[in-house]
């Protein structure tokens, strides 16, 4: 049969390239050259039936999902520990924590991790890396990659009703809270659009995107004579507007995050791939595009804090980007995102931090470097393919 | 109906606004049988098809699935689908020919882990259309005709009864065509009971043993002896359109 001539003449082809893309292969301490080492060891495989160089990716995968799952965690820990520790056990732990948080200080000659503070924002900075890209992967091939953008935006009329509300009643009712709960509105207010509009069609998105920037900007005018407000920390992130309160509602909700997507992956994905063979298939598609519309809201007031408003998209698009160039099955693509969400986020944090830049635009800038790597990598397989 | 009716139309109309695009339609696909539906461009055929399995509800009429009203059937494994739409996607998307056929299983395990069992029933899919070397590879790089065999793999793991096929071979090569439809004649012949819509009437009067031609009314039911030998086809596309007539 033809199909079974050409397939094997493609291993053939395939291995070939391997061997000479291996020589070239070289590994380094940082966590950057370790991302192209992964990129370069991820396109090597992709066009080979070679099980050995796929052994090597999905160690190398595994390996690096475990670390993140490590860390978070981790940032886990903390945050609930520093939520309990007025109680006796959690108390101790927390004290425990924090000395060997002081003496990671005293190892790498740094003066952060003393501080709680800047645990909030690191872990908050750590589950970002991790949920947004999750959510991400389904959204980018839902062909919905700018429905972040337009959350932040439902989210910041949010937190412009938050602004106004706490200054002129005496309710303390957090900012995050009225983001949250906007946006979640926001994002049903979308799907009920979209529905009637036939089609995830961009209008209602853009429709909703300026609309509710256009209601924040009003309210935050009428009430900038109530109170100084600082609405540029929301716009533009900010790693010292990240409160205790912030970085918690981020640990609940990406505990429920990630838990709903492991719940529901197979569901999802089937939508994702193809929504009417879903629907014959008598699985309710609209509870799960509502199911999904919403994580993403939560998402985005999650990551607003450090991302601000305008860069929100960018964490549950970039990463994915980057991951599909060079990712083989979905699964991997759903892998990847989140690895390199995670060094964006540590590599966006390492930059801020040492640099004294804004943690947003740091971060993001680090998630385009990576995409553009990844593009490089997957050309440049392209290009061994053609040679042979 | 009899017990053994998979789909059963009594006078259903369905109509986009207030442009008819099924009218009064009465037709019903036995257990085994071969459909072959027809007819023009724009003529109401894919939605013939989405009203048959419940992608749209008539605006009259009663649709039954497997003997129960199709708004209240719930056993999703039962069908098989494949879309125009879902060959557009899988261009782009990264996701590998096993993901694709696992989906079939999806609705069986519901929210529970897949058990040996589901990976068993896609194992034996990935055979029967022949293409379990290529099961790790990426969907977007299998030609047209490898493509299909994948969806119909994802219907053979989900155990399904009835194919649904909307323009299975467009973008298909004549080679791997030809080969496509053996493989749907001796699904069929193992009982699988196939709805397939196909622009060539050469190909549907070849395979299929019953015909429905349509041209938003039914100007044909019953099996494909007398269809050919009928005036349907004229009738139905009349003027509007140019019959796509090859022998092969």
């Amino acid at each position: 049969m033809s199909t079974d001539d050409r397939d094997s003449t493609e291993s053939t082809e395939s291995t070939d390239a391997t061997d000479s893309d291996d020589s070239t292969d070289t590994t380094g301490g940082t966590e950057t050259t370790n991302a192209t080492a992964t990129t370069d060891r991820i396109e090597t495989s992709k066009r080979t039936d070679n099980t050995d160089s796929t052994g090597v990716r999905r160690t190398v995968e595994y390996v690096g999902i475990v670390l993140v799952a490590s860390l978070a965690v981790v940032m886990l820990a903390f945050v609930f520990l520093y939520w309990l520790r007025s109680y006796p056990v959690a108390g101790t732990a927390y004290t425990q924590f924090m000395l060997a948080a002081e003496y990671l200080d005293l190892l790498a000659g740094t003066n952060v991790f003393r501080h709680p503070f800047m645990w909030q924002s690191m872990a908050t900075g750590v589950l970002i890396g991790i949920v947004a890209p999750m959510v991400g992967t389904f959204l980018v091939h839902r062909e919905m990659a700018l429905i972040g953008e337009t959350l932040a935006h439902t989210a910041f009329a949010g937190v412009a009703v938050g602004f106004l509300f706490s200054a002129t009643t005496d309710w303390g009712i957090s900012l995050l809270l009225w983001a949250l709960v906007v946006g979640v509105l926001g994002a049903l207010a979308v799907q009920w659009l979209a529905e009637r509009t036939n089609t995830y069609g961009d209008v209602p998105i853009a429709i909703m995107l300026t609309g509710s920037f256009a209601v924040g900007t009003l309210i935050i005018s009428y009430g900038r004579g109530f109170t100084g407000i600082n609405i540029e920390s929301f716009l533009f992130g900010n790693l010292s507007i990240v409160t205790v309160e912030g970085a918690r509602l981020m640990a609940v909700l990406s505990v429920a995050v990630v838990g709903l997507v492991a719940l529901t992956y197979k569901q999802l994905l089937f939508i994702t791939f193809d929504e009417q063979a879903a629907r014959v298939a008598r699985l309710n598609v609209t509870w799960y595009n509502t199911l999904l519309i919403v994580m993403t809201a939560v998402v985005v007031v999650g990551s607003m804090q450090v991302l601000g408003v305008i860069l929100v998209a960018a964490m549950l698009v970039v990463p994915v980007a980057a991951a599909s160039q060079v990712a083989n099955s979905f699964r991997e693509t759903l892998y990847l995102s989140v690895l390199f969400g995670q060094i964006a986020v540590i590599g966006g944090f390492v930059l801020s931090i040492s640099m004294s830049l804004p943690a947003g635009g740091s971060i993001v800038v680090t998630a385009i470097g990576i995409y553009l790597l990844a593009i490089a990598a997957s050309s440049r397989s392209m290009a061994a393919l053609s040679t042979h | 109906m009899s017990s053994s009716s998979i789909v059963t139309l009594e006078n259903v109309s369905f109509a986009y606004g207030d442009q008819p695009a099924v009218q009064n339609v009465s037709l019903t696909v036995d257990e085994g049988d071969f459909l072959g539906l027809i007819g023009p461009n724009g003529s109401g055929k894919t939605t013939l098809l989405h009203l048959m399995l419940g992608l749209h509800s008539p605006d009259s009429g009663s649709i039954e699935l497997f003997g129960q009203p199709v708004d209240e059937f719930d056993h999703g494994e039962w069908i098989g689908y494949v879309s125009q739409q879902s060959t557009q996607k899988s261009s782009t998307m990264p996701v590998t020919v096993r993901e694709v056929v696992t989906m079939g299983r999806f609705a069986h395990a519901s929210h529970s882990r897949l058990t040996d069992t589901d990976h068993e029933a896609v194992a034996d899919a990935l055979e029967t259309v022949g293409i379990t070397e290529l099961a790790d590879r990426r969907v977007n790089q299998l030609s047209g005709g490898q493509r299909q065999r994948a969806y119909i793999a994802r219907a053979l793991a989900s155990e399904a009864k009835l194919l649904a096929l909307d323009e299975p071979t467009v973008g298909v090569d004549a080679e791997s065509r030809d080969a496509f439809y053996r493989l749907l004649d001796s699904l069929n012949a193992e009982g699988i009971t196939i709805i397939l819509i196909e622009h060539d009437i050469g190909v549907v009067t070849d395979r299929a043993n019953r015909i429905a031609c349509i041209n938003k009314e039914l100007y044909h039911h019953g099996d494909t002896e007398s269809f050919v030998e009928s005036d349907a086809l004229e009738e139905a596309y009349g003027s509007s359109g140019r019959v796509v007539h090859h022998h092969h």
